[in-house]
């Protein structure tokens, strides 16, 4: 097990420096658009020749990425020339917003998703069943801006009832943050039933829960003491797994609602060409994925005994 | 002997469609993206209007058009241009491209696939790892960096969902392939002297087609809904051209008065997706049942 966990880590970590290493070939590869990003494109050749020779651009390309992944791993992300402050300054408020968001759709997503998921491949082919997979077909259907506009026209032009932006400028509200949460988890929702339901039902055909009905065991037994416990292995995984398509829903559902999390600030920094934040706002998205990648793998052989560690 | 074998590929094909007959989720999402498509096969006679022309801005739907007295029946948007139009013309954007992207995403993710699974060794090593160091990228962070460093136009969009989805497929042939490789037919055509490309296309390749068809319509749907989270972001085709998520993004800001502006191309893009997923879930049924 530590042997396996050690390989696991030491790919993350491979991933990573292949990650940076493609990033910064995309980003960096020629420090004449670099200048121009910062400096903005009404400067002069001289003014940017000065900005290349003062941040060490004119050093050799493997030079430059040691010095730039240096900076990262100490924390130095450089300036944002948009928002005029140090990159981590807004960076990590940025990511706490997002988690926070994160926090909440997760903590409905779960529950909901796995009851359902698992009441529907309990019976599969009952009326339960076909309901719960048409609905969840449909709500994968419909892409995140498109179910926030469907919400925002019920909920707040028609009933009322919700704020339809999320830019906490008066602190904190909760009731600011259930559409965007609201419009993650039923995005998300579908997929995560529908991997439940195949990991039930597929348990629900083995030879010993067969047994376990044969030998007079009540049902609810049977389901919770048999059942669920092979059943919920695959959808652990396929959870963790999520944690990378919300990166990319916070994007869309952020900017909808304004909310100022780390996706609007990945959009805008793009949007602007501000080179710093993207880079920063990357790695930290990369970082996230491939941890719980890692973690996700981890806990499935941990969960999961028939699994060999190689 | 390749006359049998076509002729069998054929019949079950149209087997598989009639089969289709049977499942009604199928036959719907069938029938959402045959309504998109004959709607953008006949764009220009279906349109009442030119899509770029201005009318009247801000117009409600069902709304007379104050020249002419005909009915803007979906409205017009703040620069005055005809919504039922650019919706029309609009599905072509979409059809085109969503089908393209797939189609190179495909192209590549089949040959790696293919070489993966079939060369295994060195051939695998580097093609997954490769495969996994863009699979952990969040497909959408991927798009916006590659389209906001590149420029935003019709052919880096294509390029840059190739690039993202290549790895998927990829993982999917690889993984069929493993399986196929060992059988008898491939045995044989080896010691018949076929070459590994011959073997790899001819015999391998059109065997794996079940899960492929399945996995493509999914995928199209996703596609659909990139390029429209792209338009929706600021980042898809240049304007003026009807782009529906485009669309979504114009009228987002005049949502509380004008809510037909985004709720209509929302419900455009969601009915032509949600066709594919009815599609792909037909297909998976039908073909469970034999």
């Amino acid at each position: 097990m530590v042997i396996f966990v050690a390989k696991r880590l030491a790919f993350m970590v491979l991933t990573m420096v292949a990650v940076s290493i493609l990033l910064f070939l995309i980003l960096e590869i020629s420090p004449g658009s670099v200048a121009t990003k910062v400096l903005g494109p009404y400067a002069t050749d001289e003014q940017k020749n000065i900005w290349l020779e003062r941040h060490g651009y004119f050093e050799p390309l493997w030079y430059r990425y040691f010095a730039w992944a240096g900076n990262f791993l100490s924390g130095e992300f450089g300036l944002s020339h948009r928002f005029k402050v140090p990159v981590a300054d807004i960076l990590w408020p940025r990511l706490w917003n997002t988690a926070i968001l994160g926090f909440w759709t997760f903590a409905f997503l779960i529950p909901v998703s796995l009851v359902l998921g698992v009441l529907a491949g309990m019976r599969e082919g009952s009326k339960l069943d076909r309901t719960i997979s048409i609905i969840s077909v449909l709500t994968t259907s419909i892409p995140e801006f498109a179910s926030a506009v469907f919400l925002s026209a019920i909920f707040v032009f028609g009933l009322n009832w919700l704020p339809g932006t999320s830019g906490m400028i008066k602190g904190f509200e909760f009731q600011q943050l259930i559409l965007p949460a609201l419009v993650l988890f039923l995005y998300d929702f579908g997929y995560v039933a529908r991997m439940t339901r195949a990991s039930m039902a597929e348990v629900m055909t083995t030879p010993y829960i067969r047994t376990a009905v044969l030998k007079g065991l009540p049902y609810r037994l049977v389901i919770l003491k048999h059942a669920l416990r092979n059943a919920l292995i695959a959808p652990f995984t396929v959870i963790m797994l999520q944690l990378n398509w919300l990166l990319s829903g916070v994007i869309v559902v952020e900017f909808f609602f304004a909310y100022k999390g780390f996706g609007a600030l990945l959009l805008e920094a793009s949007l602007n060409q501000d080179i710093f934040v993207i880079e920063a706002c990357a790695m930290v998205a990369v970082f996230v994925a491939v941890a719980t990648q890692t973690l996700a793998d981890i806990g499935y052989t941990y969960l999961n005994p028939r699994i060999q560690f190689v | 002997m390749s006359d049998i074998a076509n002729n069998a590929h054929g019949a079950s094909l149209l087997r598989a469609i009639g089969l289709l007959r049977e499942s009604w989720i199928g036959m719907i999402g069938a029938g959402l993206i045959s309504f998109w498509v004959l709607v953008a096969l006949f764009a220009p006679l279906l349109a009442p209007h030119d899509p770029l022309a201005i009318l009247q801005p801000f117009a409600k739907p069902g709304a007379l058009h104050v020249g002419t007295g005909s009915t803007l029946w979906l409205g017009t948007d703040n620069l005055g241009r005809d919504i039922l139009s650019r919706i029309i013309w609009g599905s072509r954007t979409v059809l085109i491209y969503a089908p393209l992207a797939t189609f190179c995403a495909y192209a590549v993710g089949i040959f790696m696939g293919l070489a993966a699974g079939y060369h295994r060794g060195w051939w695998d090593m580097v093609l997954s790892r490769i495969g996994d160091i863009i699979l952990s990228f969040p497909v959408l962070v991927l798009y916006i960096i590659v389209i906001a460093t590149f420029g935003a136009s019709g052919l880096n969009i294509v390029i840059a969902i190739t690039f993202a989805s290549a790895p998927g497929i990829m993982r999917l042939v690889r993984g069929l392939t493993l399986d196929l490789r060992n059988r008898d037919y491939v045995a044989a055509s080896h010691t018949r002297g076929e070459s590994a490309f011959f073997i790899m296309l001819v015999e391998i390749l059109p065997n794996a087609r079940g899960p492929l068809i399945v996995d493509a319509c999914v995928r199209l749907g996703y596609v659909i809904i990139t390029i429209g989270v792209l338009g929706f972001l600021g980042l898809g085709l240049p304007p003026p051209d009807p782009d529906w998520g485009g669309m979504v993004n114009e009228g987002r800001s005049m949502a509380m008065i004008f809510p037909h502006m985004t709720i209509i191309p929302c419900v455009a893009i969601s009915s032509l997706v949600l066709g594919f997923n009815l599609l792909a879930d037909g297909l998976r049924e039908v073909s469970l049942r034999d």
